[in-house]
């Protein structure tokens, strides 16, 4: 291998001081089972996972439990706060999560209605403020917007990760201008989180520069979710590789690649 | 006594968390409690005693977006 191919090992995405190899993070809800779900994980190459606080079942204590199947020993939990709607709400969940498995570095998501899932930025700023003074690592669901971007930043997140698309819609990048202003603006890791459907987004998402890729639906919902992590695995790094490349220049008329020279 | 436990009412004896976890068979590890919405830490199971009319929550991992 030339030095000039960068590997995902030479390449490593850095969250509040944490490195971790793969750029692709995957959320580990709506899959069939916990089974399914460890080997899209593997497949997916991933280094971190994100998971949710819930009740326990009481009525059934053989249930299986994830962590029996995606071990926390080999993936890094990121406890999120799904189905939070207000600041308060997301500490508690929060909260919790550190105290049932010492996890400090956290998705927060505070969202603003059930219909859209997207977040209400106004108290994902207020909630990312109150996390940040209680020690969390805060990696923040949020809109595209770049201002709300940088207040986040500003409060001391230690990811940005705007919606390519509403959660669960798999309608891709919607909006890249706006990613690319986000990219450009920070400091800290961007992450698009939300809306990636198939392969190709996930490499538009990076071929705009971001530092990551965070899906759910588009594996679990996959009519196989073990390929589909396979393929957002290579998605991940071709999208990295391609950016950190440089693309060609793009032109209005054909330029040929064999030479006019010698032509018969 | 009456407790609530996530949301359900359930009748209890003069117990701690410790006992209460262990007669609901919930997982030995992994979980979080709180009690009246404040969190109990798992070093404090054994000293905290339920009283009438607590609310306890005791949550899991689970899978999640």
């Amino acid at each position: 291998m030339s030095d000039s191919v960068i590997s995902e090992r030479s390449d490593p995405l850095v969250i509040a001081g944490r490195t971790f190899n793969s750029r692709l993070i995957i959320g580990t809800g709506k899959y069939k089972t916990y089974a399914e779900n460890a080997a899209a994980a593997e497949a997916a190459g991933v280094d971190m996972v994100t998971v949710a606080i819930r009740r326990v079942n009481l009525g059934d204590p053989s249930k299986e439990r994830l962590t029996d199947f995606v071990s926390p020993e080999k993936y890094t939990y990121l406890p999120n706060t799904a189905g939070c709607f207000t600041a308060e709400d997301a500490m508690r969940t929060l909260r919790l999560a550190r105290e049932a498995g010492g996890w400090e570095l956290v998705k927060l998501e505070v969202l603003a209605d059930q219909k859209t899932l997207y977040p209400d930025m106004e108290e994902t700023l207020r909630a990312a403020k109150l996390l940040i003074a209680e020690g969390f690592k805060v990696m923040v669901y949020c809109s595209d917007d770049p201002v709300y971007a940088r207040k986040l930043e500003d409060a001391g997140c230690a990811a940005i990760m705007p919606l390519g698309s509403l959660i669960g819609s798999g309608l891709g990048i919607q909006n890249p201008v706006n990613i690319r202003l986000i990219v450009e603006q920070s400091r800290v890791p961007v992450i698009v989180d939300a809306g990636v459907g198939t392969a190709s987004d996930a490499a538009i998402a990076m071929e705009l520069g971001c530092d990551g890729v965070l899906m759910n639906t588009a594996i679990a919902e996959a009519k196989n979710p073990v390929l589909m992590a396979s393929a957002m695995r290579h998605a991940v790094i071709a999208g990295r590789e391609a950016y950190l490349a440089g693309r060609m220049g793009k032109k209005r008329y054909a330029d040929p690649s064999s030479p006019l020279a010698g032509l018969i | 006594m009456r407790i609530m436990v996530n949301g359900v009412e359930r009748q209890a004896q003069d117990a701690t968390v410790a006992e209460l976890l262990m007669s609901l068979e919930a997982p030995p590890k992994g979980v979080a409690v709180e009690r009246n919405r404040v969190i109990v830490p798992k070093s404090a199971y054994k000293t905290t005693h339920l009283e009438d009319g607590d609310e306890i929550e005791i949550v899991d991992i689970v899978g999640g977006g």
